[in-house]
């Protein structure tokens, strides 16, 4: 038990729950409402998507990179599903693994462009972004698909109960899922080679290559995870609003950055936890439903993100001085970096 | 790079400057031949439509916009930093000088009072945008955090200020003397162009020829080696993201006067191309290299793209995913000729 709790002691995701708890503490005080389990429900089922968005983010910045061009890989991920199963009536079996495989390609794409030209992450995927929103828009003219398959949007409940004060709460699809992602991500992160592979490579790449870590592959397993979950929460983010519209994941991508990065993880690579990145989006949906709740304009929702983010990163960067662990990324190799 | 220096001889100063003023060599000779390729082919394409002069004043009139923001964004990048918040400080300056302007100046006011509540407003952006730098350039330089981080956050306030103090509301009407910033001509040249080259001009100058020019350089190279070497960073940092803020200011006062009009999310798709300019003008983005002539290069072939594959009546959509395809090929090529001109100037 000690030395469980020693592995915790003076980490980011200390500080971090402890926040969670004195502002749930303080919400649960001032609104009723808000610590009962269908609002909680409801809040999971929410942020379900920038989860699966952030986990994928996440494995990407351990491994020393950035991706801006996620949001666009969901959307086109969702659209090409959603464009077989309608247009071309393709059934689900087939439109599902497209979603997924398209995702899975654009990702890959970004980790060859970096890899191969020695380019900075950052400007290849605001590149790659560009073509892709900008090719998805000329493709569907910017038009939604509005008559999805029944297979995509019908709700999926697998669990189901009445709490004696008459809520309802539901467990469905995109919770699953959520978890899924999350305990994938786990296990790929802290129990597989690869994933202490990728570690290695986020702190330092020329030392990770000369124990022949193979950086090539990393990369390419790092952002096509990363489009891999793009492409599920694309597929999910249809199946929960009905519709497939083009533009409606992008502009997003700094906010799940924003919930990776309280978490912990560290935009120079190689630090960052599962749990802390969770307790990241935690705290921006517990911040976010707990201002609604108290009746707080939602106008005022993006400056809380901001001071947030700005008090976190004080407190790290303060404490730590991470940015001096050593020289300037990307200087050894030339590999990407920011 | 830093092999080449301490290669066992002496380095003058002067030698250690050209080299700085150089690099990258060639990106821009090669930029400029894409330049000329692009318009030679628009011409050949549209004879009678690409090679006027309505083509070449609508251009001047786009470019300023986004060439006065790419400003904004180069200098951090060039000290090895980031600004996220420029589109965000540029509507907050934009919303506060147009509340001044829509307030204080009287419907009926006479030209003195205009002129008066004008510059006021013009002096409330100029000393907001500095105050903004200033605390911006601050918090990046103490808290050692990647300023990516620091400029989310400021971004995200600011931002947030915004639409909460306006409500997502439009603030539109300013005196027609103003608007001719935005839209005038002097003789052929619109006057916004020529802002642009002024204000190009001059942040050019001060990059390459001031000791803190020199200073932003050496820092985005290597921080600690500038510490080291007697350079109050931590000043020159404030000074980045000030001298970042106060080109937002400019950009805002351009976007109200072309606009007519002020809101919190004006110019919201411009932020990361302002980034992709500069990335393919040869700024480095590590930070360190890079000169504003080549950002001026990419902006020019940004807009002779758009608007010659627009005369050509391609979706403006498909037009930013050519950007993208465009940086990524000049990286490709950079990638492939980069030997080669490290070899011919090793042997000079």
């Amino acid at each position: 038990m000690r030395d469980f709790l020693a592995r915790f002691t003076g980490r980011t995701e200390i500080y971090l729950a402890a926040v969670v708890l004195v502002i749930g503490a303080l919400l649960s005080v001032l609104s009723p409402y808000f610590l009962t389990i269908s609002n909680l429900i409801d809040l999971v089922e929410t942020y379900s998507v920038t989860a699966i968005l952030a986990m994928g983010l996440f494995v990407v910045l351990v491994s020393g990179g950035i991706d801006i061009s996620f949001a666009a890989t969901a959307s086109v991920a969702q659209y090409a599903a959603a464009f077989a199963g309608t247009s071309l009536g393709w059934p689900a079996f087939v439109c599902i693994p497209l979603g997924l495989g398209v995702g899975c390609l654009l990702g890959c794409i970004n980790a060859v462009l970096i890899h191969f030209f020695r380019i900075s992450s950052i400007i290849i995927t605001i590149a790659t972004m560009s073509v892709y929103f900008g090719l998805l828009m000329f493709v569907s003219g910017g038009k939604s698909i509005y008559t999805l398959p029944d297979w995509l949007t019908t709700r999926v409940v697998f669990y189901e109960s009445q709490m004696a004060n008459g809520d309802v709460i539901r467990i469905t699809l995109p919770i699953l899922v959520m978890i899924i992602a999350v305990s994938l991500t786990f296990v790929l992160m802290t129990r597989l080679s690869a994933g202490r592979q990728i570690y290695a490579m986020g702190g330092n790449p020329e030392a990770a290559r000369r124990l022949g870590v193979n950086i090539a592959a990393m990369q390419v397993l790092a952002y096509g995870y990363l489009g891999l979950m793009a492409g599920v929460a694309g597929l999910l983010q249809a199946h929960r609003v009905g519709e497939a519209v083009p533009n409606a994941l992008v502009g997003h991508e700094l906010n799940v950055l924003a919930a990776a990065v309280l978490g912990g993880a560290s935009l120079a690579g190689g630090i960052g936890t599962v749990p802390g990145v969770i307790l990241g989006i935690i705290l921006l949906a517990m911040l976010q439903n707990g201002l609604n709740l108290l009746g707080v304009s939602s106008y005022f929702f993006q400056m809380v993100i901001g001071l947030a983010i700005l008090v976190s990163t004080s407190i790290t960067g303060l404490s730590s001085r991470p940015g001096r662990r050593r020289a300037r990324p990307g200087e050894a190799t030339g590999a990407a970096r920011v | 790079m830093s092999e080449e220096i301490g290669a066992g001889r002496p380095v003058q100063i002067d030698t250690l400057l050209a080299r700085i003023r150089q690099r990258p060599p060639g990106h821009i000779v090669g930029l400029a031949i894409f330049l000329v390729t692009l318009v030679a082919a628009f011409s050949i394409l549209l004879p009678s439509r690409f090679p006027t002069i309505a083509t070449v004043q609508s251009i001047m009139f786009q470019m300023p916009e986004l060439g006065l923001l790419a400003l904004a964004m180069a200098i951090p990048l060039i000290s090895g930093g980031l600004n996220l918040a420029i589109i965000a400080t540029a509507n907050q300056c934009a919303l506060l000088m147009a509340w001044i302007m829509t307030h204080y100046i009287a419907a009926d006011a006479g030209s003195g009072a205009i002129a008066i509540g004008t510059a006021a407003a013009l002096a409330a952006g100029l000393v907001y945008s500095t105050l903004i730098g200033v605390v911006t350039g601050t918090l990046v330089a103490t808290l050692g955090v990647h300023p990516i981080l620091v400029t989310l956050g400021t971004m995200s306030v600011i931002e947030g200020g915004s639409i909460y103090l306006s409500r997502g509301n439009i603030i539109s009407g300013f005196p027609d003397a103003f608007q001719w910033i935005g839209n005038g001509t002097i003789f052929f040249f619109p006057v916004p162009f020529l802002l642009l080259m002024l204000v190009a001009g001059g942040v050019g100058l001060v990059l390459s020829r001031t000791s803190f020019g020199i200073s932003v350089y050496m820092i985005g190279s290597n921080i600690e080696a500038t510490r080291y070497s007697g350079v109050d960073t931590h000043q020159v940092i404030v000074g980045v993201y000030t001298l970042s803020s106060v080109l937002c200011f400019i950009a805002a006062t351009l976007m109200m006067a072309r606009f007519n009009s002020a809101s919190a999310e004006y110019a919201q798709s411009y932020l990361l191309i302002t980034i992709l300019s500069a990335v393919l003008g040869g700024i480095d983005a590590f930070g360190g290299f890079g000169r504003i002539a080549g950002l001026m290069i990419a902006l020019v072939v940004l807009q002779v793209i758009s608007s010659g594959l627009n005369l050509l009546g391609v979706n403006q959509h498909l037009i930013v995913a050519i950007w993208g395809f465009t940086l990524i090929a000049v990286m490709a090529v950079r990638f492939f000729l980069a030997p080669l001109i490290a070899g011919k100037m090793r042997r000079q």
